[in-house]
């Protein structure tokens, strides 16, 4: 199961002159079991703030985000996240990297190795196991990455704007290999990036986000067929009403 | 000319200028200075280095020496590493240790000689121990500042994997983040310690020793016995530094490839 509910989530920090910056205010949604939602927002709206807050590696100031009828306080071996930076050891060899959480669980060498090899045949990267990750071009880790943290097996998958440092060309590429990835494991993915092209083409939903302090402005559910074409009449559609609603309603006031 | 044949040639010039300066040496040593007490030629040297072949004294003084290096070398990693760990981990620890550490590490190994001898006597235990003391801070230190600069991003991710313990987080996240700035530290401190052997050896903890010999044949004013112990304590200083930096990048820091020029 996957559900998930975020409830009056409020977040915070204190500035120089003593007032504080408001970064989230009362945030609430929900998100279905295997649903994937891309939140969306220009720079500086909170997005990372509120996954980190998700990841359980900040605690929100106020409010509660709930997995599962469960209270998220601190990393939880259901919640799984891809980071925007390269997050591979560089010390770790591919494999290594993504045997890293099994070997905390205390897993044993051939078991944790079986299952790391399974995941990295789902990502087509079973040549560069023993490879390191200095070795592996930007879309390759990202791709080692996210495999690594669907070795844990999560219940939710979160994701930082992680193709956001690769090129148009790697990226698109990337999120088709991420849809059949969740067509195969059936995770419910919280999905973070600024580009409206990649949430369209990603998101069962998009709930966009208003810059300082962070509210929800819209929640729009994209009702195309997938695999989705970019290049067609209807994507294209999608994209000017989403672009559209941004401007009008989700401009900083 | 190719990469490779331009690293050969640019070795040449290096063995060029080695003659050279022997050259130079034999000149000014048997040309004008003419006086082997004042200024050893090098034909002079090679010949007494064979004399202390011959007589065996060498690898007695050669094992002495690594002895006390080892005792030294090995308590600094011992102590250093931990402590840096702990201070470079935990702010508390570091707000603790730091004043202590600060006022210690300025005072020059050789001023612990005195002690030295009172601590431990006249044995190889108090070379041991000033080489320690030369070779203790950089380990420290290093270690400390590598472990301050773990990328947050290793940890959050090593949290997120499952691995949330201080200890698990140190072992498999934080030191291998920070090997090759505690390996930097360890190579500082070999050639640091290095250094502090001959003092630490002038005392007299030992019958043999290089510092320990290169003493007592300038006492018999044996210049040319001198100069052959002043070169072999640099070449086997060199050479713990090749071996030591072959060894790093052989086994540990092969992640290292494609990161360092």
């Amino acid at each position: 199961m996957g559900n998930f509910v975020i409830r009056d989530l409020n977040q915070s920090f204190p500035r120089d002159d003593g007032s504080r910056l408001v970064v989230l205010d009362h945030l609430s949604f929900e998100v279905q079991d295997k649903e994937f939602v891309c939140i969306l927002g220009s720079s500086g709206c909170g997005k990372t703030t509120l996954l980190r807050l998700i990841a359980g590696l900040d605690e929100a100031q106020a409010g509660s985000i709930i997995l599962d009828g469960e209270e998220i306080r601190g990393p939880n071996p259901k919640v799984g996240m891809v980071f925007q930076e390269y997050s591979l050891f560089p010390w770790r060899t591919v494999i290594d990297n993504i045997a890293f959480g099994l070997e905390m669980k205390g897993m044993g060498k051939e078991e944790r190795y079986r299952i790391a090899e399974k995941y990295l045949d789902l990502v087509n990267l079973s040549q560069f196991r023993t490879s390191y990750p200095s070795e592996l071009s930007g879309g390759m880790r990202q791709r080692v990455a996210v495999t690594r943290a669907l070795a844990l097996d999560p219940v939710l998958l979160l994701m930082d704007e992680p193709f956001g440092a690769l090129d148009a060309q790697t990226r698109n590429m990337l999120q088709k290999e991420l849809l059949e990835i969740w067509e195969k494991t059936k995770k419910t993915i919280i999905f973070i990036t600024h580009s409206v092209d990649e949430a369209v083409f990603l998101a069962d939903r998009i709930i966009v986000l208003t810059p300082r302090p962070g509210r929800i402005c819209q929640i729009f559910p994209i009702e195309l067929k997938r695999p989705r074409d970019r290049t067609s009449v209807e994507f294209a559609q999608v994209r000017r009403q989403v672009l559209d609603l941004i401007g009008q309603h989700c401009v900083i006031q | 000319m190719s990469r490779w044949e331009q690293k050969n040639h640019n070795r040449w010039l290096g063995v060029c200028a080695i003659a050279i300066a022997l050259i130079i040496w034999e000149a000014i040593a048997a040309g004008i200075i003419k006086n082997p007490f004042i200024l050893p030629a090098p034909t002079d040297v090679f010949s007494a280095f064979i004399e202390l072949l011959q007589k065996g004294r060498l690898i007695l003084d050669f094992e002495a020496s690594l002895i006390h290096f080892g005792i030294g070398l090995i308590a600094a990693l011992l102590i250093g590493i931990p402590i840096g760990i702990v201070m470079g981990w935990s702010r508390r620890f570091d707000a603790f240790l730091d004043p202590v550490i600060e006022i210690l590490r300025p005072i020059p190994p050789l001023a612990w000689i005195p002690f030295a001898i009172i601590w431990f006597g006249l044995t190889s235990w108090s070379a041991g121990f000033v080489i320690f003391v030369g070779a203790v801070f950089p380990v420290i230190i290093n270690t400390y500042s590598g472990f301050r600069s773990v990328p947050r991003i290793f940890v959050e991710t090593g949290k997120m994997l499952g691995c949330t313990k201080n200890r698990d987080l140190i072992r498999f996240i934080a030191f291998p983040a920070a090997l090759p700035s505690v390996a930097a530290g360890i190579r500082i401190a070999t050639g640091v310690g290095w250094m502090c052997l001959v003092a630490a050896e002038l005392f007299g903890v030992s019958n043999n020793g290089l510092g320990m010999a290169l003493w007592f044949f300038y006492n018999l004013h044996r210049m040319d016995y001198v100069v052959v112990y002043m070169i072999l304590l640099g070449l086997i200083g060199l050479f713990f530094d090749m071996l030591f930096r072959y060894y790093m990048d052989r086994h540990f820091l092969k992640w290292r490839t494609g990161e360092v020029a």
